[in-house]
C-alpha cells in the first residue's frame, strides 16, 4: 500500500517536470524558427585555440551581415579519427582539418562532392603551415637542418606516420631534402629516411602525444614539429625551448571544405560556404597569423615576417610528389617505403 | 478429481518465478552489447579474400606486435598474480591502521581514464621521472621499452587479481591452518597444502582476467611503449593505425586473430581451472 502512495507520488511530481521539460523544448525550436541557426565545425587538435577566436569574429560578421545570430559548435581531435567520426554519422557542417587525404576520405564515402578542392582559393587552405625543429635551450646539439639530425648519437621525437596524418609532412620533408641532396636517388633517400628513424626514440601516434614526450617528459634531443605547434610550447615554456628552421620544408595545407550532404539536411549551405570564405578576409587572416599560422594571402603573411622565418624554402606536395593520394601510396600505405624503412 | 494428478510437465518448475524473463533480458542485454559488436568484426571482413586475410595478419611487423602484447601481458599477469595474492593476504588476515584505505585503493585503476595513468606512469617513469630516473642510474631504462608496457599492464591488471582472490581468502576460515599446525605440519607446508589448494581457482581467474585486459588496453600503454616497429609495438596500435588508414578490413582482421587468441587462452585457463576445483573437492 505504502509503495503504491509512492509511486502515485512520483508519478504526480514527474508530469510538471515533463510538461516543463517539453516547453523547453519547444522554446528551443521557436528559437531555431526565429533565425538563430548553428554550425558545427569538426576540426583537429592544434586549432582549439584559433577557432575559439575566430567563431566570435564569424560570429559577429555574420550578425552585421545577415542580422541572423549564429551558434558554432566545435569538435577537435586527431584529424583522421575527426574525419572518421564525419563518415560514420558526425554530422559537421565543415570540416577543417589537418590533411586533404583526410578530407578526401569523406568524399569517397560520398558526403562531399567531388572537387571540393577547387571551392575554396589556394586549394581550400585558407592558412598554412610547415614542419620545423624544436630543440632545448642553446641549441646543444647543434641542429640545424636535416643532415644534422640522422648524424649518430641525435635523438629526435616524431609522431607514428602510420597513425598521425600530421607525422606524414615530417615524413615528406625529410624526403624532399634528401631528394635535392642526393639528385633524386630513391635508394639514397631510403637509407637518409632509415638514418632518421633509426634515431627516433619514441613514435607517439599523434602529434600532441609527440609534444608531450619532448616537452614534458624531455625526451630527446629535437622535435620535428609543425611550425605552429612549436610556437605554442615556446610560448607555454618561455626561455626551455628554440625553433631552428631548416633550409628546405614543406608546405603543409591544412583544408577545409563544406560536408554538402550534412548542409542539406540541415539546410545551412550559405552559412557554411561563408564560414569558410570569411577565412580569407584580412581580419582573419590576421587572426591565423596571430595563432601561429602562416596566413595564405601574401600580402598578410609579410606583416608576420617577424615571427615566421620566410626565407625557408617551402616544397608543395602536388609538386614534388604528385598530390596528396600518389605520396599515400607510395610512402605509407602498408607495405610501401615508411614499412620498408622500418624492415629488417 | 483431475486436480491431484499434476500435468507431467510442470512439477519441474523452478522454485524461484521469473526465468523466462529474466533469461529473456539476459540474452538480449548480451546480444546488444557482446554478441552483436563482435560479429560485427567478421562482417566487416565479408569482401575480403582469404588471401588478403593472411596476407595481413602474417605481416611481419604485426607477427613481431602480437609477441610484444602476448607476452607483456602474460609477465605483466604472473606479476600481478604474486603481487595480488600478496596484496589480498595483508588486507584480509592483517589488521592495521589505513587497511580500508588500502583496500579502496586497489580499485583505482579502474576509476582512472587509462590515457591519465599512461601519461602519469610515463612522466614518472621516464629517465627524468622520479622513479625512473633512479633506475636510470643503474642503466635500466622504463619508459619506451617494454618494461614499461609491462608496467602500464601491471597497473591495469592488479584490481582483477586481489579482488578475485580476496572473498576466497576472507571466507577460507582459519580453523584449517590451525588444524594443519596442530597435526604437525610446517608453516610452509600449511601454506602450500591448505591455503595455495584454496586460493588456486580463484588465481587463475584473476590470473585470466588480468592477462585479457592487458591484451587489450590501449589507452594507457600507446603514451608508455614508444611505439617503435618491431620493438615496442602493441597489436592494438597496429589495428588503430589501420583504422587511422581507413582500412577497416585490416584493422577487423587483426581483430579477429586477437579475439581467437585471447578465446582459446581462456578457454585453456577455464579448463585447467575446473579441473583444479575438482581435485581440490576431492573428486
Amino acid at each position: 500500500m505504502k509503495k503504491s502512495i509512492l509511486s502515485k507520488t512520483i508519478a504526480a511530481l514527474s508530469a510538471p517536470l515533463l510538461i516543463v521539460a517539453l516547453t523547453a523544448f519547444a522554446g528551443f525550436a521557436s528559437d531555431n524558427a526565429a533565425g538563430k541557426i548553428s554550425l558545427t565545425n569538426v576540426s583537429y587538435d592544434p586549432t582549439r585555440e584559433f577557432y575559439e577566436q575566430y567563431n566570435k569574429l564569424f560570429r559577429e560578421y555574420w550578425l552585421r551581415e545577415k542580422g541572423q545570430d549564429i551558434e558554432i559548435i566545435q569538435s577537435h581531435g586527431g584529424s583522421g579519427k575527426q574525419a572518421r567520426s564525419v563518415i560514420e554519422g558526425n554530422e559537421a557542417d565543415v570540416v577543417t582539418l589537418a590533411l586533404e587525404g583526410d578530407i578526401d576520405e569523406i568524399r569517397k564515402a560520398g558526403l562531399i562532392n567531388d572537387g571540393w578542392v577547387k571551392e575554396f582559393d589556394k586549394s581550400s587552405a585558407p592558412y598554412t603551415s610547415t614542419i620545423v625543429f624544436l630543440v632545448r635551450k642553446g641549441n646543444p646539439k647543434n641542429i640545424r637542418d636535416w643532415d644534422d639530425i640522422v648524424k649518430p648519437g641525435i635523438e629526435i621525437i616524431t609522431p607514428d606516420p602510420k597513425s598521425s596524418g600530421g607525422a606524414r609532412w615530417n615524413f615528406l620533408a625529410a624526403w624532399a631534402f634528401s631528394d635535392r641532396q642526393n639528385g633524386g636517388d630513391e635508394e639514397k633517400n631510403k637509407e637518409f629516411l632509415r638514418a632518421l628513424f633509426a634515431n627516433v626514440t619514441v613514435l607517439d601516434s599523434g602529434a600532441r602525444g609527440s609534444t608531450t614526450t619532448f616537452v614534458e617528459n624531455g625526451q630527446g634531443d629535437v622535435l620535428l614539429a609543425w611550425e605552429n605547434e612549436a610556437f605554442l610550447s615556446q610560448k607555454e615554456h618561455p626561455g626551455d625551448f628554440e625553433i631552428a628552421t631548416p633550409s628546405l620544408s614543406i608546405l603543409a595545407q591544412p583544408s577545409v571544405a563544406v560536408v554538402d550532404t550534412y548542409v542539406g539536411k540541415h539546410g545551412t549551405e550559405e552559412a557554411a560556404k561563408a564560414y569558410l570564405q570569411y577565412l580569407y578576409s584580412d581580419e582573419a587572416q590576421r587572426l591565423e597569423g596571430r595563432n601561429y599560422y602562416r596566413p595564405s594571402n601574401p600580402n598578410i603573411l609579410k606583416e608576420f615576417g617577424g615571427a615566421f622565418n620566410l626565407n625557408i624554402k617551402l616544397v608543395n606536395i602536388d609538386d614534388e610528389f604528385g598530390g596528396w593520394e600518389a605520396a599515400r601510396v607510395k610512402f605509407f600505405a602498408d607495405g610501401a617505403i615508411f614499412d620498408e624503412i622500418y624492415q629488417r | 478429481m483431475s486436480s491431484l494428478k499434476t500435468p507431467p510437465e510442470r512439477p519441474k518448475r523452478n522454485v524461484i518465478p521469473g526465468f523466462g524473463l529474466s533469461m529473456g533480458v539476459t540474452l538480449t542485454m548480451l546480444s546488444l552489447i557482446v554478441l552483436i559488436p563482435l560479429a560485427s568484426v567478421p562482417l566487416v571482413l565479408r569482401d575480403y579474400s582469404l588471401s588478403e586475410f593472411w596476407r595481413v595478419v602474417t605481416d611481419k611487423q604485426t607477427i613481431a606486435t602480437y609477441k610484444v602484447s602476448f607476452s607483456c601481458a602474460a609477465a605483466a599477469a604472473v606479476i600481478n598474480v604474486f603481487f595480488g595474492v600478496l596484496l589480498a593476504w595483508v588486507i584480509t588476515r592483517y589488521k592495521f591502521p589505513g587497511r580500508r584505505i588500502l583496500d579502496g585503493l586497489i580499485e583505482l585503476p579502474f576509476a582512472l581514464p587509462t590515457a591519465v595513468a599512461g601519461v602519469a606512469l610515463t612522466t614518472l617513469y621516464s629517465d627524468k621521472g622520479w622513479i625512473g630516473y633512479l633506475f636510470s642510474k643503474v642503466g635500466v631504462k622504463i619508459s619506451y621499452t617494454p618494461i614499461g608496457i609491462k608496467i602500464a599492464m601491471i597497473f591495469i591488471g592488479i584490481p582483477f587479481v586481489v579482488r578475485s582472490i580476496q572473498p576466497v581468502l576472507e571466507k577460507l576460515d582459519p580453523q584449517y591452518e590451525e588444524a594443519a599446525a596442530t597435526l604437525g605440519a610446517s608453516r610452509a607446508r600449511t601454506f602450500m597444502s591448505v591455503v595455495i589448494p584454496e586460493i588456486l581457482p580463484a588465481a587463475l581467474t584473476g590470473f585470466a582476467l588480468a592477462f585479457s585486459r592487458a591484451i587489450g588496453e590501449y589507452g594507457s600503454v600507446v603514451f608508455i611503449a614508444g611505439n617503435i616497429p618491431y620493438k615496442t609495438q602493441i597489436t592494438p596500435l597496429i589495428i588503430m593505425n589501420k583504422l587511422e588508414q581507413f582500412n577497416y578490413p585490416a584493422a577487423a582482421s587483426i581483430a579477429l586473430v586477437m579475439i581467437v587468441f585471447s578465446f582459446l587462452v581462456l578457454f585453456g585457463i577455464n579448463i585447467l581451472q575446473s579441473k583444479i576445483s575438482e581435485i581440490s573437492r576431492g573428486s
